[in-house]
């Protein structure tokens, strides 16, 4: 762990100035020459400018660098040319966060189980705050109707299609659990996925080659993959997007819920637990002792999901 | 034959390329054949690429199948060059000596496959150089994926060079030199066991995957192995005895036929453990083992497979262990069909497909092959065959010149 971590920093310290500079000018005049030439090849030079610009900014893309290597200059100019290749291709309107971690933040999540009753807005709010892909009904979160006598939600019923509350039942909802030790992170080839300093485990979308060894890895089944090209109704998108979080995803890549990611580091509380109608939902951050998940840890019996893997999930279930 | 030390890797290649392409008339149909089928492979693919792994029947719940099946099986295939290569060159077995190149040949052929699965079974295979270590990101030594990368890459490179250093000799009338040569041929030794024994490691490695995570994975990939691929490298051989001038002596068939009897036992041994292991005290672990065997919630695609497998498994053993005709080709390669069958189903998707259900959240779903993924595993397939036929033809001519020249 400590050998990775070093390992790492090195690496970030290695890339200097002068190495990226000119593998960035030499990108950008390639792409130029790129342009302007097949520009020139398919219309003699009459080829709208628009489409000249997309072909660019799609080249500069494909050769960026994994995000947690790049300078603040190069993530702020990624998240510029997506915002402008959004713009060209889909006439959308974009705003592109890529906020840091906030200082002194660790989040965690609990889940209240006596007090859900299965309303599902939870995973309504999470499709719209995420642009989750509507062909395929990708969901991050999913809710398991239990029997009383259980409390492993593999055992429970996770396509119920009739009107809750019900007498006898109980809900139990799952996602991703954020681990401390993630298997999923220790399994990608390329580390396209880590977990951030607040504690919540990402994707670089523009970096994941789609092998799907992180989802055989999870013992949570927190992982979706994108089997096709993911589409998102132009008038419900969420506009508001952050690089590691819910900006639009391509088809061949991996994705999974970020605790959103794009509000929970601006200090509003996921969509989901924003949501939720019964208040099962506590999120907060576990570095602030007057936070309400350290009061449910403090004062609630909580316990986690398939304890003894040793994942160390920052996901808890009480019982009021 | 060409002997100008100038023109000598000039007329090398040229003489291969024209071993491997001339034949007569059933050669050259079958050849177009097998450019047909990967041709079929090949516009199945610009499907998927194009639209993505929507095409095939893999999910969320089912997310590895067809391709990562058999790019398990054939890794095995690869490895078992070994069973030839450690008694020709350490034990200095002079018959085994004679074909040791066809196991190499095969060896290539099924590590070509190998990658070719991976790389079909990629979500964004446009971007792979994220994985090149210098201008991406390796994530090595944690990823026991990059291991694989490392050790099928290597592996290829040990089966191509030695055998193309031997045949260069031989080609130019000249003994290969022992020690330019040989440590290579250590180190693929202990190689060929690395191969296989990484790729488990893919599987055992995860607790999420009760099914797999288990420490017999390894041993077990082992002894299958070096029974499936000895099976093909004497389905080979038969077919080069019968198609061919080179000599194939019926030593040859005896030895594979012990290397065989004795893997294939220790294989069903194992099994054997490993099923006792799930029924014998039934637990939350083992719904795996009752989805793959019996069926589980009334799905039960995969019980007629894991049947017929176990069938063909115990069949090609009892054929090979107790066999009347003395090494009869026909009879042999009945035996070879049966073993190699059985063990590509029971390792391929018995062992991938199992693993991920019921998924993680208890759920039960199916898992069937599209067309279009059936045509790009039948296109990889053809492609791997192609390439053996192509390795072993120019080898063969050459060998069989220089023994000539020698006798």
């Amino acid at each position: 762990m400590d050998f990775r971590k070093k390992k790492e920093t090195q690496m970030k310290t290695k890339e200097p100035h002068k190495n990226t500079s000119t593998r960035r000018s030499f990108l950008k005049g390639l792409s130029i020459a790129a342009a302007a030439g097949s520009a020139g090849l398919v219309t003699g030079g009459c080829v709208p400018l628009e489409k000249t610009e997309e072909m660019g900014l799609k080249w500069e893309e494909y050769f960026k660098k994994n995000y947690r290597l790049m300078t603040q200059e190069e993530k702020d100019e990624t998240v510029a040319r997506l915002e402008r290749l959004a713009k060209l291709k889909d006439d959308a309107d974009i705003q592109m966060s890529n906020q840091e971690p906030l200082d002194q933040v660790l989040y965690g999540y609990a889940f209240n189980i006596s007090r859900c009753k299965g309303y599902m807005d939870c995973v309504e709010a999470c499709v719209q705050e995420n642009n989750l892909d509507r062909k395929s009904k990708t969901q991050y979160i999913r809710l398991f109707e239990m029997d009383p006598g259980q409390l492993d939600p593999t055992s429970g019923e996770g396509k119920y299609h009739h009107e809750v509350p019900v007498d006898h039942k109980f809900y139990m909802g799952v996602q991703c659990y954020h681990c401390e030790n993630a298997p999923c992170i220790k399994a990608c080839p390329t580390k396209a996925t880590w977990r951030e300093p607040d504690g919540i485990v990402v994707v670089d979308y523009d970096w994941c080659i789609g092998c799907r060894y992180c989802l055989a890895a999870c013992p949570y089944w927190g992982r979706r993959f994108n089997w096709g090209d993911p589409e998102v109704p132009k008038e419900e998108m969420n506009r508001k997007q952050h690089y590691l979080g819910n900006r639009m995803r391509m088809k061949g890549v991996m994705e999974k819920c970020t605790f959103c990611v794009q509000r929970t580091r601006q200090g509003k509380l996921p969509a989901c637990a924003d949501a939720c109608p019964t208040g099962s939902r506590v999120f907060g951050n576990l570095l602030d002792p007057d936070s309400e998940i350290r009061f449910v840890l403090k004062h609630k019996k909580v316990f986690r999901f398939k304890e003894e893997l040793g994942t160390d999930p920052k996901f808890w279930y009480f019982i009021d | 034959m060409t002997t100008n030390p100038q023109n000598g890797s000039v007329a090398f290649i040229s003489d291969c390329m024209r071993w491997s392409l001339t034949g007569g008339r059933g050669f050259k149909l079958y050849l177009i054949s097998l450019l047909v089928v990967m041709a079929a492979g090949l516009f199945s693919y610009a499907t998927q690429f194009s639209e993505g792994l929507i095409t095939t029947g893999m999910s969320d719940i089912v997310s590895w199948g067809l391709y990562i099946s058999n790019f398990t099986f054939f890794v095995g295939v690869a490895a078992a060059a070994v069973m030839l290569i450690l008694p020709a060159y350490i034990l200095k077995d002079k018959d085994l000596h004679e074909v040791v190149i066809i196991g190499e040949c095969v060896a290539v052929g099924a590590l070509v496959m190998c990658l070719m699965f991976i790389t079909v079974d990629m979500g964004a295979p446009h971007k792979v150089w994220h994985m090149i270590p210098g201008i991406g990101l390796f994530n090595w030594p944690s990823s026991i994926l990059t291991w694989d990368v490392l050790v099928l890459n290597g592996y290829l490179a040990l089966n191509s060079l030695v055998p193309l250093y031997i045949l260069y000799c031989n080609y130019h009338n000249r003994k290969p030199v022992g020690w330019k040569y040989k440590p290579f041929v250590f180190l693929s030794i202990f190689w060929a066991v690395s191969i296989h024994m990484t790729t488990a490691f893919l599987y055992e490695g995860l607790p999420a995957r009760p099914f797999w995570n288990n420490p017999l994975l390894g041993p077990r990939f082992l002894a299958s192995a070096f029974a499936a691929g000895p099976a093909v490298i004497m389905m080979v051989l038969i077919a080069i005895k019968q198609k061919t001038k080179y000599p194939v002596d019926t030593k040859i068939f005896f030895k594979l036929k012990r290397i065989i009897v004795v893997s294939a036992v220790i294989n069903l041994l194992m099994l054997f453990s490993e099923v006792f292991k799930e029924f014998y005290n039934f637990t939350h672990h083992s719904l795996s083992a009752q989805y793959l065997f019996f069926g589980l919630d009334g799905h039960n695609s995969l019980v007629p497979w894991i049947w017929t497998a176990i069938t063909l498994n115990i069949l090609g053993t009892l054929l090979f262990a107790f066999d009347p005709t003395k090494c009869n080709p026909r009879y042999l390669m009945v035996a070879a069909i049966s073993l190699f069958t059985g063990i590509w189903i029971e390792k391929g998707f018995g062992l991938i497909i199992p693993g991920f259900v019921p998924s993680p959240m208890g759920e039960v779903v199916d898992y069937t092959p599209t067309l279009n993924e059936i045509l790009i595993t039948t296109g990889v397939l053809a492609t791997g065959v192609l390439v053996v036929t192509l390795l072993i033809r120019p080898a063969l001519a050459i060998l069989l010149k220089f023994k000539e020249a020698n006798a």
